[in-house]
């Protein structure tokens, strides 16, 4: 267990050397000049353009660019936005609210996708079952951006029950647009636990369950559900990393300070630092969150082994 | 707070009255509460000489009193630090300031805290954004030599020879002197702007201290800043300008875009916001959402098609007076932005003072007939593109005025989209469109030299077409140097009807800005600039 944790930390390294150097060089390439812009409507002065472009050394060979980047960066300094602030700054101001709305989101899919799941895995064909699919199918097909509006016409400004957007991103504020972020892959997560529980319904171990004279309770609580969820915990693992990045219409629509609309506007005013900054943590994000996906597989198949 | 305006109480209580509609008494309203208006986050360290851009200046404006001021209602400059501004051969200024004004942390406002921040701003290698405000005056190359290849060659700029501007000379706490090193008549005009704010010492002393806490001379005061999401000011109760707001608190709130803002807008959760995004503007729905809380006025920009005369046909004059005949703008103007635009009929914006109606004449007039002859004389048969970034929602006029060309003309005109202003804007620098394409002009400062020259004199900064006219050229440096204002506005307008000759840009319309107010705010307006007027501000 310990070696292959070590074995896929040190896999690590590549693979975040490998994405940064991609994201460096892709955020420098879109193309456009990156002060253009900058200074409203007007061109910016030329002694501003050359500092900025030696401040970010924009001057030297790509890879020698990178390489100060990447040295500045395992000092733990992720260098200054155009504005003068510090990426870790705006990291650290955005990255709780993100986390905040991802495992709202998380806890909404999760315990409504799998209950739904469940219960009509269970009952096979019945009046539950065709509505969970129904339902789902529904919010499948319905974009975000859609669902995220609506929510905020209707409840907040016609029925006024909510504020339409985020007045300070605390948990309790964070639970509608949690639930929009949720609900496509809510949906996903009820048919994913569906198929899997009427699948491991009929196994063999249930049956030998059963036949123990288990209570029903145990049989689905213990046996059937820890088995059956392991398909979930990967949708859920990977959907995690998702919503910690590519939350940007939720955020948007909401207006959540977070990350994904961090980067989106960095991306766009073409802050360098800023984006390469925040992807950075979310790949590094990503990385742990698969690692954690796959420890858990140990945990609930005790068939599965790292060793 | 050089955007600010200073408001004499009459004209506020007549604003006021105008804007309700009903005689409120300023007793009524709450002069303790605080308000939240819309704001993107600053792109920039809060140094005025360093911010041009929205989202910081918005957050400067009211912390910093310049020399001079706009008026919310006319624009004109107003005295606000300046006691007075005097000159007698447009070249050599003499700025006298009040006495007993005080930045925020106590220490006096002097002459010294103007020259010393206009030096900093201008020296070249504090490569501020706002440098180049300050090169009419005498030593700005010396303090800022240009760079021999561009910024982008591979040579750095040669090293300054002077640290200060030579034009600058403090005489006493109060007084010191301005040479520009040519004449320019309208000079106390431009410097409303606010990189031409006052700075205070500490700031000299610690500059990062400053970023983190700005300290100005305003009638608001920086109290605390959340990173990407607010920055609060509150009343400067010490403040010495007559433009006193009757409100405490100023929050700006950072949105991640203009729609979450807007939703917030209608439910009364932000009190102001000074452009409605397109979404409400859309069908009017503004109207059923807001009501009588929305505020409406002409600001100070306009939008035009611009010629690439470095390209044929576009240097054609004949083909460039055929397509402005062929462009109905009264219909456009009624039919896609609903009235929200006014037809434009010059190249100076009507809320200038020296506007003149109808500069442009028959050539901006919708006139088949003339087109059709115009074309016929130019001798071109080919297509007409125009090319314009979408990014910001162009696309409705742009086809509109293709289908108007085409239409009129009989010729093939086609649009052709760019989705990045960034992209366009530099394409446009580098001499690389390949048609006639969407401009535009938002004031510096509220004269009618900012409509001329930056634009249309040789090798000015924001002439992008390449157009030269030695002989507008020298009716613009006549105007700078003359004696009067009113003799420097009767010779840029006949510069202006030079303009008319040639085309090398076509007007096409004005602009009001459509905004909107929360209930809780009694008086709301919006200044040229389109920004917040924030001292008719009244809270109910």
């Amino acid at each position: 267990m310990g070696r292959y944790v070590l074995r896929r930390l040190l896999q690590m390294v590549p693979v975040f050397l490998g994405t940064t150097f991609l994201i460096y060089a892709l955020v420098w390439a879109v193309p456009g000049d990156p002060f253009e812009g900058k200074c409203g409507e007007r061109d910016c002065p030329a002694s501003y353009v050359a500092a900025m472009r030696e401040k970010f050394n924009l001057d030297d060979p790509l890879i020698v660019q990178y390489g100060k980047y990447l040295l500045g960066l395992v000092q733990g300094d992720f260098g200054l936005t155009s504005s003068g602030v510090e990426v870790s700054t705006r990291i650290a101001a955005a990255f709780p609210v993100t986390v905040r709305l991802a495992l709202v989101a998380l806890l909404v899919e999760a315990v409504i996708g799998i209950t739904a799941g469940v219960v009509s895995g269970l009952r096979n064909r019945g009046f539950l079952d065709s509505l969970v699919l129904v339902s789902t199918l529904f919010l499948i097909s319905i974009p975000v951006f859609v669902t995220g509006y609506v929510v905020q016409l209707v409840f907040g400004l016609q029925l006024g029950w909510i504020s339409p957007t985020v007045t300070t991103p605390t948990f309790g504020n964070l639970i509608v647009p949690g639930f929009v972020l949720a609900s496509l892959s809510m949906a996903y997560v009820a048919r994913l636990s569906r198929a899997s529980i009427s699948e491991n319904r009929r196994a063999d171990y249930v049956r030998t369950a059963l036949a123990k004279g288990q209570p029903n309770h145990r049989v689905v609580g213990v046996h059937l559900l820890r088995n059956s969820l392991i398909p979930v915990v990967t949708f859920l693992g990977t959907d995690l990393g998702a919503f910690l990045g590519g939350a940007i219409v939720t955020e948007g629509i909401f207006n959540v300070p977070g990350v994904g609309g961090l980067v989106f506007r960095s991306i766009l005013t073409k802050d360098g630092a800023m984006v390469t900054g925040v992807v950075t943590v979310l790949v590094l994000v990503y990385l742990l969150m698969t690692l954690l996906v796959d420890l858990l597989y140990a945990v609930l198949d005790p068939r599965i082994r790292y060793d | 707070m050089s955007r600010a305006r200073l408001v004499p109480a009459a004209v506020a209580v007549a604003l006021a009255a105008a804007a309700c509609g009903s005689a409120d008494t300023p007793a009524a309203s709450n002069t303790e509460a605080g308000i939240t208006i819309f704001n993107t986050e600053p792109e920039n360290p809060l140094v005025p000489g360093n911010t041009t851009e929205v989202g910081g200046s918005r957050v400067l404006d009211p912390l910093f009193t310049g020399l001079v001021e706009y008026r919310a209602e006319d624009a004109q400059p107003q005295n606000a630090m300046a006691e007075s501004i005097d000159t007698t051969d447009s070249k050599v200024f003499t700025v006298k300031i009040k006495q007993g004004w005080l930045f925020h942390d106590g220490t006096p406002v002097t002459a010294k805290s103007f020259v010393d921040a206009w030096n900093w701003t201008a020296y070249g290698p504090n490569a501020t954004q706002g440098a180049s405000f300050f090169s009419q005056i005498d030593g700005f190359d010396a303090v800022h030599p240009k760079d021999p290849d561009g910024a982008d060659g591979p040579q750095a700029p040669p090293a300054p020879t002077a640290e200060t501007l030579s034009g600058l000379k403090v005489v006493d706490d109060h007084t010191f002197t301005i040479t520009l090193s040519e004449a320019f008549a309208v000079f106390p005009v431009t410097i409303g702007y606010e990189v031409f704010s006052p700075l205070p010492e500490s700031f000299f002393k610690d500059r990062m201290a400053f970023e983190k806490h700005p300290i100005g001379n305003g009638p608001f005061k920086y109290v605390s800043r959340e990173v990407g999401a607010n920055i609060k000011l509150t009343r400067n109760d010490d403040y010495q300008g007559t433009d006193k707001p009757k409100f405490k608190d100023l929050t700006l709130k950072v949105y991640q875009s203009r729609e979450s803002a807007y939703a917030d807008l209608v439910s009364n959760n932000l009190d102001f916001l000074e452009e409605l995004p397109p979404n409400a503007l859309a069908g009017r729905q503004y109207e059923t959402d807001l009501g009588e809380r929305v505020v409406q006025r002409e600001t100070l920009n306009n939008q035009t098609i611009a010629f690439p005369l470095y390209l044929k046909p576009y240097d054609n004059v004949d083909l460039r007076r055929a397509i402005s005949m062929a462009i109905n703008r009264e219909e456009i103007t009624r039919v896609i932005f609903e009235g929200t635009r006014k037809p434009a009929d010059g190249w100076v914006h009507p809320l200038m003072k020296g506007y003149q109606p109808g500069q442009c004449g028959e050539y901006c007039t919708f006139n088949p007939e003339k087109a059709k002859a115009a074309l016929a004389k130019s001798g071109y048969t080919g297509e007409i593109v125009l090319l314009s970034n979408t990014d910001s929602g162009h696309t409705e006029w742009a086809e509109a005025v293709v289908n108007s060309i085409k239409n009129t003309l009989g010729i093939e005109a086609r649009f052709a989209p760019s989705t990045s202003f960034g992209e366009f804007r530099q394409k446009v620098n580098a001499h690389e469109m390949t048609g006639m394409y969407r401009a535009g002009w938002i004031a510096d400062y509220p004269s009618i030299e900012n409509w001329l020259t930056p634009l249309y004199r040789t090798g000015s900064s924001s002439n992008d077409g390449g157009y030269s006219n030695p002989a507008l050229d020298a009716k613009l440096a006549e105007a700078d140097k003359a004696p009067s204002e009113e003799e420097a506005i009767e010779l840029y307008l006949e510069a202006e009807r030079m303009l008319a000759e040639d085309l090398p840009v076509l007007p096409l319309w004005t602009q009001n800005t459509i905004a909107g107010r929360s209930d809780r705010l009694k008086v709301a307006n919006l200044d040229p600039f389109r920004t917040l007027d924030l001292y008719t501000v009244e809270v109910a």
